[in-house]
C-alpha cells in the first residue's frame, strides 16, 4: 500500500478504503463478506459505525441523530429488523455538558422513532485535542425476518435501480455548515432511518438488493454491484431526483452528486419496479422523491450514465473523497 | 440562471446538428480544465464530428504549479498550510501534502483564503496562493483585511498565474497548432474579452468566451466555426462577461500585487505571468517571509504533463496514461487535479 501509512482517504468510503479492508482486515480476520452488517445463524444481524461528523450539529440533525440513523441503516439494508443499540462515547476535554445533553436528547428521540432500544454504552475522555468535540460509536443488533435473502449474488440483469428521493444532500448540508458557505435556504440534510422504506420495498415488490449510500455516494455503491457481480448498469440522468440547489452548488465546487453521500438514502435492486411500489414510496415521509434511477445489465462492463444528450458517460470507482475545485 | 434552458437537449442537439454541417478540419483549444471538465462531464467530445478536434489548454492551476513547491511546503515545520483541495494530493520530489500530513505536518484544506486568515488567529498560517484571475481578487481581498486586522501570523505564497501571457507563449511556439481558442468563463468574468484582443491582433486566430453548461460549449464551438474566416474574440457568456471585465476586481487585484514572472509547470518561466506581492504588503509575502524560491523542477520525467498542457499531444499517448498512472495513483498533477486533462480523460473518455 502507497507509503505504509494511513491517510484520510483510506476513511472516504472509496476505492481506498475498500482496498484497506481487503488488504488488512479481510485478510487477517477471514470475514466472509464485506458487507456493513453481519448476520448470526441466519436470524441475528450485527453492526457497527463510528461518527465523526464535523460541525456536530447542522440542518437536518446532529452527530446523535446521525449515530443512530447510519446503525439502524445498516441493519435495515439485509431486510433486518432493528432492535437494540450499544453507543459509545470519546469526549473531548472541555467539552459542554449542555451540548453533550442536546445530543443524547436527539439520539434518543431518534431510537424511539426507529424502534430501537439503546440498551449498554462506555463513556471515555481524552485530553483536549485528542478528539473533535465527541465521536460516538453504534453497535446494533436486529433480527431478520424468515425468508428474507439480500445479497447482492441475486441481482440479475434487467433489474431496476431505485433510490428513495434527492441525492447528495446530507454532504451539501455539511459543506454549507462546516464551509458557512451561507446558502439561504440552508440545506437540509436527509438523515432518516430507513427500516420503512424497505419494508414498502419487501411489501411491493420483489427487493434483491439494498444498501445505504453513504460516504460515497450512489455511484460507489453501483461500482460496488459491479465489482462483485460482474454485471454493469446504465443511469438515466432525466431521471436522478436532485435539487436544484445542489445542481448549482456542485457545479460551483466541481462535485457530481452521485458520489455525495447520503444518510437517508438507500439504493435498491429489485425485479420489478411497478407502480404500487412507486406510489407507496412516494407517500412515504422518507420516499416523497423516489424515481426508478436506472437498470442492471450486460451490455455494458462498468457503471455508465446516459446523459440527456444520450451519451454514455462512465462513472468511476473514485480512488478516495471528491475535491472540490479550485476555479 | 435558467439551468434547464443550458441544458435543454432539444436545443443542443440542434446546435450540434449545424456543427455537423462543417467540414474542414480544425483544432481548438479549450484552455481552462473546467470546460475540459464540462465536455467530459456531458460527453460532447463523441457528439462532435471528426474534423472538429479539441485539445485541452494549460488552465488547470494545479497542473501548472511546479513540483518545487510542494517539496518546498513539506520543509515549511511548525506552521499550518492551508490550501484549496486539489493541491494535497500532488506528487513533489518524494511525497504528497497528503502524507506529510499523515505523518503530522498541520496541512488544511479551505475552500476560501478568509478561512485561512481565521486559522492564523491560532497558528502561524501559509496561504498557498494558487489558481488564475478568477481566485486572485479574493485572495488580494483577504490580504488587505490581514492588513487591516494586524495579523502578523498570515502570510500567502503567491503562485498565481495569469491567463493571456500564456495563450501568448503557446502561440509564439511553433509546435503548437491551434485554429481558435475556447476561452474561460470565469477568468473572463474578472479580465473581460478586451484582454484577448491580442489574439486575433498578432496571430490571425479567434477565440470564444464561454461559459460551462453545455449549450454555452456547443454555441461556442459553433460561434468558433462561424467566425474562422474572420478571426475575432466573441463573447458567448455576455450573461457573465463584459469586455472590460470586473474594474473592482481588477482594482484590488493591481493594489495588492504587481505583474511579475511566473513558472509554470510543462511550459517554464513565462515573462509577466504572474504576480509579485507588492512592497507594501510584504510582510504577508510568504517567499520573503520564509525565503522560498520557486525552482522548475518537474517531478517525475516519464510524465508527459508538459506536451499534454501545450495540447501537443493527448493523454492517451503518454505512456504512463491508464497503466502505471491513475487517479489512485496519480504520477503527474494532470492526474490529481479535479480540472485536470489526464484526469478528465481517464474519468469520462478512456
Ligand atoms: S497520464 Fe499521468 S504521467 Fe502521463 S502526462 Fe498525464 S499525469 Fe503525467
Amino acid at each position: 500500500m502507497k507509503n505504509d501509512i494511513i491517510t484520510l482517504g483510506y476513511g472516504s468510503g472509496a476505492a481506498l478504503t475498500r482496498q484497506l479492508i481487503r488488504e488488512v482486515f479481510v485478510s487477517k480476520f477471514r470475514l466472509p463478506t464485506l458487507d456493513d452488517a453481519a448476520c448470526i445463524d441466519n436470524h441475528l444481524t450485527v453492526t457497527t459505525d463510528a461518527y465523526v461528523v464535523n460541525p456536530l450539529f447542522f440542518p437536518g440533525g446532529d452527530i446523535g441523530k446521525l449515530s443512530i440513523t447510519g446503525t439502524v441503516n445498516d441493519l435495515s439494508m439485509n431486510g433486518s429488523v432493528p432492535a437494540y443499540l450499544v453507543a459509545s462515547f470519546i469526549l473531548e476535554e472541555g467539552f459542554s455538558i449542555n451540548l453533550l445533553k442536546r445530543i443524547v436528547d436527539s439520539m434518543q428521540k431518534t431510537a424511539e422513532e426507529a424502534g430501537v432500544q439503546i440498551i449498554a454504552g462506555d463513556t471515555k475522555v481524552v485530553e483536549k485535542g485528542k478528539c473533535d468535540g465527541v465521536y460516538i460509536t453504534t453497535t446494533g443488533i436486529g433480527f431478520l425476518p424468515e425468508g428474507i435473502d439480500l445479497n447482492v449474488k441475486n441481482i440479475k440483469a434487467g433489474d431496476r435501480i431505485v433510490v428513495n428521493g434527492s441525492l447528495g444532500d446530507h454532504a451539501v448540508a455539511i459543506i454549507n455548515a462546516r464551509q458557512k458557505l451561507g446558502l439561504d435556504p440552508a440545506p437540509i440534510s436527509d438523515c432518516a432511518p430507513l427500516r420503512e422504506v424497505i419494508e414498502i420495498l419487501l411489501n411491493t415488490t420483489k427487493l434483491r438488493f439494498a444498501r445505504d449510500a453513504t460516504r460515497g455516494g450512489v455511484a460507489t455503491i453501483l461500482n460496488e454491484i459491479y465489482e462483485d457481480t460482474g454485471l454493469g448498469v446504465i443511469l438515466d440522468e432525466t431521471s436522478l431526483p436532485i435539487k436544484d440547489s445542489t445542481t448549482v452548488l456542485c457545479g460551483l465546487l466541481g462535485l457530481d452528486p452521485l458520489y455525495l453521500a447520503n444518510e437517508g438514502k438507500l439504493v435498491a435492486v429489485v425485479s420489478e419496479a411497478n407502480d404500487d411500489m412507486l406510489i407507496q414510496l412516494k407517500a412515504h415521509r422518507y420516499g416523497q422523491d423516489s424515481a426508478i434511477i436506472g437498470e442492471v445489465t450486460k451490455d455494458v462492463n462498468g457503471v455508465y450514465l446516459r446523459t440527456a444528450l444520450g451519451s454514455l458517460r462512465p462513472l468511476l470507482m473514485l480512488a478516495s473523497d471528491p475535491l472540490p475545485r479550485i476555479c | 440562471m435558467n439551468l434547464k434552458y443550458y441544458r435543454a437537449p432539444d436545443l443542443i442537439k440542434r446546435v450540434l446538428k449545424e456543427i455537423h454541417e462543417y467540414r474542414q478540419p480544425v483544432t481548438f483549444m479549450e484552455v481552462c480544465g473546467s470546460h475540459t471538465m464540462a465536455i467530459g462531464h456531458w460527453g460532447l467530445r463523441k457528439l462532435l464530428p471528426e474534423n472538429i478536434r479539441l485539445i485541452s489548454g494549460p488552465g488547470c492551476p494545479v497542473c501548472v504549479t511546479p513540483a518545487s513547491v510542494i517539496d518546498e511546503l513539506i520543509k515549511l515545520k511548525d506552521i499550518t498550510i492551508a490550501t484549496f483541495g486539489d493541491l494535497i494530493r500532488v506528487p513533489g520530489s518524494d511525497q504528497t501534502l497528503e502524507h506529510a500530513r499523515a505523518l503530522g505536518a498541520d496541512i488544511r484544506t479551505v475552500y476560501s483564503p478568509l478561512e485561512a486568515l481565521e486559522l492564523s488567529q491560532k497558528r502561524e498560517t501559509v496561504f498557498v496562493g494558487i489558481g488564475f484571475e478568477t481566485t486572485i481578487p479574493g485572495i488580494a481581498y483577504t490580504i488587505l483585511e490581514a492588513g487591516r486586522q494586524n495579523q502578523d501570523n498570515f502570510s500567502v505564497l503567491p503562485l498565481f498565474k495569469l491567463i493571456p501571457p500564456a495563450l501568448n507563449a503557446l502561440l509564439i511556439d511553433d509546435e503548437v497548432e491551434i485554429d481558435g481558442f475556447i476561452l474561460p468563463g470565469h477568468v473572463s468574468a474578472v479580465i473581460g474579452t478586451q484582454a484577448y484582443d491580442f489574439i486575433p491582433q498578432k496571430f490571425g486566430i479567434g477565440g470564444v468566451v464561454t461559459g460551462f453548461e453545455p449549450l454555452d460549449i456547443v454555441l461556442g464551438i459553433k460561434k468558433m466555426i462561424e467566425q474562422i474566416n474572420k478571426p475575432q474574440i466573441i463573447n458567448e457568456y455576455s450573461r457573465i462577461v463584459t469586455t472590460e471585465g470586473n474594474m473592482a476586481a481588477k482594482a484590488t487585484i493591481s493594489e495588492v500585487f504587481s505583474i511579475g514572472n511566473a513558472v509554470w509547470r510543462g511550459l517554464g518561466e513565462i515573462p509577466d505571468s504572474g504576480l509579485d506581492i507588492r512592497t507594501e504588503y510584504s510582510q504577508f509575502d510568504a517567499l520573503r517571509k520564509y525565503d522560498i524560491q520557486i525552482t522548475n523542477i518537474e517531478g517525475n520525467t516519464a510524465c508527459r504533463c508538459s506536451s499534454v498542457l501545450k495540447g501537443k499531444i493527448m493523454p492517451f499517448d503518454c505512456p504512463l496514461f491508464a497503466e502505471i498512472c491513475t487517479p489512485n495513483n496519480p504520477v503527474g498533477p494532470c492526474m490529481v487535479s479535479s480540472e485536470g486533462s489526464c484526469a478528465a480523460y481517464y474519468k469520462y473518455e478512456k
